[in-house]
């Protein structure tokens, strides 16, 4: 039933139970910092002196990894969508996975491009 | 009159009950929404196709050998110092773009227009950022379908060497780099421009006038999202 209170509202006076403070916002801005240090050290620092044996493949996965943290800070707390009605929440987010399938079908493919121009790799 | 209303009859309040948006937010901030979504599947393309056309090469030219220059300062020796400077910028216009918003929810005039101000600062400190690694990029040999001469075409391979696949891939290499990297600035540009649109408006009175900062929020979405296609943008270009 709090739900109701929480309906009553509409354009110009939208309630937000929840909302970026300015030290919030100072925060997700130091995460995003912090993260985008973490992939230079990776980069210029733990690649080129093979620190920890990782190499240049390995690093890879973790930037991904660390852009989508990355993605996640700005769309949720930047762009305020953590803070929307969860049905709005699903119409941006579930479209979004439709890329995957792209993402998996063109790699899929450019493997096999690979196999096709160069024979004696593949 | 009768008080007593049976079960079917009452109103109901739930979100999809209908006499509102179930979304609970207003007209225009959901087509930017939806337009933010079409315009992430335009990038996703883009950089997927990347993705493949790299993933199919047998040799790529190396990010930390491309990127090595801070132009004005030192031409050699410092990869990738220049795009950890624009990335710092576009991150930190977008936290001056939020306060502007945090400043519009208190109906601070003079706040979100100092905020706005600062915003439009960063979006041109990029650009021109972007201008000068472009001229730098021009100036060693790169562009749409012209790649560096060998000799300096050899400096951009890990091994110093270059391999029958090394010049096809360069080539690929500076289409994909100057078309996404062009479509991002393009997107900058819009930014910067209705930024100052709404920045015009703001100083005219016109939100507080009209009782909302609303139009702030709104081009605020579209330049977070400017900020997130960046940050995949500096991953994919310039980490891996």
């Amino acid at each position: 039933m709090s739900a109701e209170t929480a309906h009553t509202s509409h354009a110009e006076g939208e309630v937000h139970e929840e909302t970026m403070t300015k030290s919030k916002i100072w925060n997700v801005f130091f995460i995003l910092l912090a993260i985008t240090t973490v992939e230079f050290i990776i980069a210029l620092y733990l690649v080129p002196q093979h620190i920890w044996g990782i190499t240049y493949h390995a690093a890879n996965p973790v930037y991904i990894v660390l852009t989508l943290a990355k993605a996640f800070f700005i769309v949720a707390y930047f762009m305020h969508l953590k803070f929307e009605k969860i049905s709005l929440i699903y119409i941006i987010i579930v479209p979004i996975l439709f890329i995957i399938g792209l993402i998996l079908v063109l790699t899929n493919e450019s493997h096999h491009w690979l196999d096709v121009w160069t024979p004696h790799i593949g | 009159m009768s008080t007593a209303v049976s079960e079917i009859d009452e109103v109901k309040t739930t979100p999809w009950a209908g006499g509102h948006s179930p979304f609970n937010v207003e007209y225009g901030k959901i087509m930017m929404w939806f337009f933010l979504l079409s315009d992430a599947f335009t990038f996703s393309s883009l950089l997927i196709s990347y993705g493949a056309l790299r993933f199919s090469s047998t040799t790529w030219p190396a990010a930390d050998k491309i990127f090595q220059s801070v132009p004005f300062v030192v031409d050699k020796g410092y990869p990738l110092v220049f795009v950890g400077i624009m990335t710092f910028i576009l991150i930190m216009s977008s936290v001056t773009m939020v306060l502007a918003v945090e400043a519009g929810h208190r109906m601070a005039k003079k706040e979100v227009a100092k905020w706005m101000v600062w915003t439009i600062i960063g979006g041109l400190a990029f650009l021109s950022c972007q201008a000068a690694e472009w001229t730098h990029l021009h100036g060693e040999g790169f562009w749409w379908g012209h790649i560096p001469n060998t000799e300096t075409l050899k400096e951009f391979f890990e091994n110093g060497a270059l391999t029958v696949g090394s010049a096809p891939y360069s080539q690929q290499f500076a289409n994909l780099f100057f078309t996404i990297t062009g479509f991002h600035g393009f997107h900058v540009f819009s930014g910067v421009i209705i930024n100052i649109v709404i920045l015009i408006n703001v100083l005219k009175g016109t939100y507080a006038k009209r009782g909302s900062y609303l139009m702030v929020e709104k081009v605020g979405l579209y330049w977070h999202f400017v900020d997130l296609v960046w940050v995949f943008v500096f991953t994919f270009f310039y980490l891996v």
